[in-house]
């Protein structure tokens, strides 16, 4: 089933020059693994196409229950260069929070999210 | 030794607000009070008011927030450590020590003033003595914009920080001292922590992360269960509450609003967010990875377990310069389809500055909006069909000629009445043409800064 990570997480973000950082925080300790497995740094590429220009990197704190994202070549420059509304990444975190990850229906339903044929 | 140290988090940034420093004060107890003012390109800010003024050049809230404190520093012995001082930490001192002047009480204050961060009068000497303060993210050596710097600061550690407090100062100014070292310095100088106790100078200096950004750590700004968030507008801001062995408590004074929980204080932690195993910093390397947080009660959260390993040879250097001009106009469309007339007037506008031989390095349209136009008539029916209720369009360039941005300024209000219909939005006039200072961060040897500490 697909979950969306508004549903499962939390996150703030901010920038470092060009560079927009995401903390992807898991709502409940037991959703970590989750991110740790499906929000992976090809699927935070993929999401983020077109949006912004450079690589994304990835770190994980299994102590935070969190990921950090580097999304370089976010912000038209960054700082005082950038002509963006967001000009500091500062929504960056939720822009990533409207992606959607595909977890297996079991894997779901035994970490107590309702799968369609369970729901009716 | 003290066994507990409260610091009091005050300000974030410059601009922020201006009741939280006597909050902090008055609110309970506290043994300092931490006031973080300087943004990257704030240290540009204040060298063009040097220039202007010489007896200018610091983040002048400080000194209005010092009149609010100053009983508490006074008579209750509370401790002020800030980077107001910006380019010109003694001009700062000067304008704080003038409040005391009036009432009499100048032989209680004793203010250590921090400088050395300043590197503007040493670039060339130091670029011809081989430290080419090459950009960090490009690679390009400073002398590529040498002709345009307005400012250079290193960034310095807590050392001066420590040893103005360990001289008597009951009030630290530094210039570019790392926002992290205002909270760091007075627990290393209370534990007498080492400059090889990586662990606790690590912590420390999460401590002064956490922290740094006011009530960003407290309740302010945060994602998680926002709504449930009780009493913003009373918003109590953070203190770090720590240990001699360098575990400590966020918490918050009583009776005011916001909240200080494990999610309000992980996001803090990963706002702007590097390597989390390697956060730099003059004294030490912390290692965001051993952080271990706790419910500690309400309002409450016990930060312990972590790591730190020693510091790098390096400094890093924060320079402004000058790059180019800017400007940004908007002009707001209503329903129906406002979405394509702000298209439209957008390909229109791009058509007349093309038209004009206008070059920019940068055009970039954003489309914005909610309720402006229609008020509730915006949100109250399905005859919109799922169309946005209105569109701000937002235009803005970029580049280095001055004349071209300037023109661009006059092509907005003009699509008004020559452009698509339902417009509005126009009623402050032309956009300004703004210089644009960048951001340079460069890295330089250890070695070539010395810092100083003069009391006064």
């Amino acid at each position: 089933m697909k979950i969306r990570l508004l549903d499962i997480a939390h996150a703030r973000s901010g920038d470092k020059g060009d560079t927009a950082n995401v903390g992807l925080i898991a709502l409940k300790p037991e959703w970590y693994p989750l991110l740790d497995r499906y929000v992976t740094r090809d699927a935070v590429t993929e999401h983020f196409a077109g949006v912004i220009d450079g690589p994304v990197v990835r770190f994980e704190l299994p102590n935070l229950n969190a990921l950090n994202f580097l999304l370089h070549g976010a912000l038209d420059g960054g700082g005082t260069l950038s002509l963006k509304t967001d000009a500091q990444g500062k929504v960056f975190s939720t822009a990533l929070l409207r992606m959607s990850i595909d977890v297996p229906d079991d894997t779901a339903k035994q970490l107590g999210f309702e799968t369609k044929s369970s729901a009716r | 030794m003290k066994e507990k140290v409260r610091v009091a988090g005050g300000q974030g940034f410059w601009g922020d607000s201006l009741d939280a420093p006597r909050q902090q004060v008055e609110g309970g107890e506290v043994d300092y009070l931490m006031l973080d003012y300087l943004a990257e390109v704030t240290m540009s800010i204040l060298q063009k008011q040097k220039e202007r003024d010489p007896s200018m050049g610091y983040a002048r809230d400080f000194v209005g927030a010092m009149e609010s404190v100053m009983p508490a520093v006074l008579e209750r012995g509370v401790r002020v450590v800030a980077n107001a001082g910006g380019v010109n930490p003694p001009a700062c001192a000067s304008a704080v020590r003038e409040l005391v002047t009036k009432s009499g009480s100048t032989d209680k204050l004793r203010i250590a003033v921090v400088t050395g961060d300043d590197l503007l009068g040493r670039l060339d000497e130091l670029i011809d003595s081989g430290h080419p303060l090459s950009n960090m993210d490009s690679g390009e050596p400073l002398a590529s914009i040498r002709d345009r710097v307005l400012s250079a600061n290193a960034y310095i550690g807590s050392a001066p920080i420590v040893e103005g407090l360990a001289r008597g100062a009951n009030v630290v100014i530094t210039g570019r001292s790392t926002d992290t070292a205002l909270t760091m310095a007075p627990l290393r100088h209370e534990f007498g922590w080492g400059a090889t106790d990586w662990d606790k100078l690590a912590a420390g200096i999460i401590a002064g992360h956490i922290i740094e950004c006011g009530a960003q750590c407290s309740g302010g700004n945060c994602l998680y269960d926002w709504k449930s968030i009780p009493d913003l507008a009373n918003v109590g801001y953070p203190i770090a509450e720590a240990s001699p062995d360098g575990t400590f408590f966020i918490t918050k004074h009583a009776g005011t609003g916001g909240r200080v929980s494990v999610p309000s204080v992980t996001e803090q932690l990963v706002y702007e967010m590097g390597d989390p195993h390697e956060y730099i910093t003059p004294d030490v390397v912390a290692d965001f990875t051993t952080i271990q947080l706790e419910d500690a009660g309400p309002d409450r959260v016990r930060v312990f377990g972590i790591k730190g390993r020693a510091a790098t040879d390096k400094l890093k250097v924060s320079i402004a310069y000058r790059a180019g001009f800017k400007a940004v106009g908007t002009l707001v469309y209503s329903w129906p389809e406002a979405q394509e007339k702000a298209e439209a007037a957008d390909r229109i506008l791009r058509e007349r500055l093309d038209r004009l031989g206008l070059r920019f390095d940068q055009v970039m349209t954003e489309l914005v909006g909610i309720s402006a136009t229609h008020g509730r008539l915006a949100t109250m029916g399905a005859h919109t069909g799922g169309e946005a209720p209105e569109v701000q369009l937002r235009v803005g360039v970029r580049g280095g000629d001055r004349k071209a941005v300037e023109r661009f300024t006059r092509e907005i209000a003009p699509l008004v009445l020559n452009g698509p219909p339902s417009v509005t939005g126009f009623a402050g006039g032309r956009p300004k043409v703004e210089e644009i200072i960048a951001y340079w961060p460069a890295l330089v040897d250890k070695t070539v800064v010395t810092t100083s500490v003069a009391i006064v």
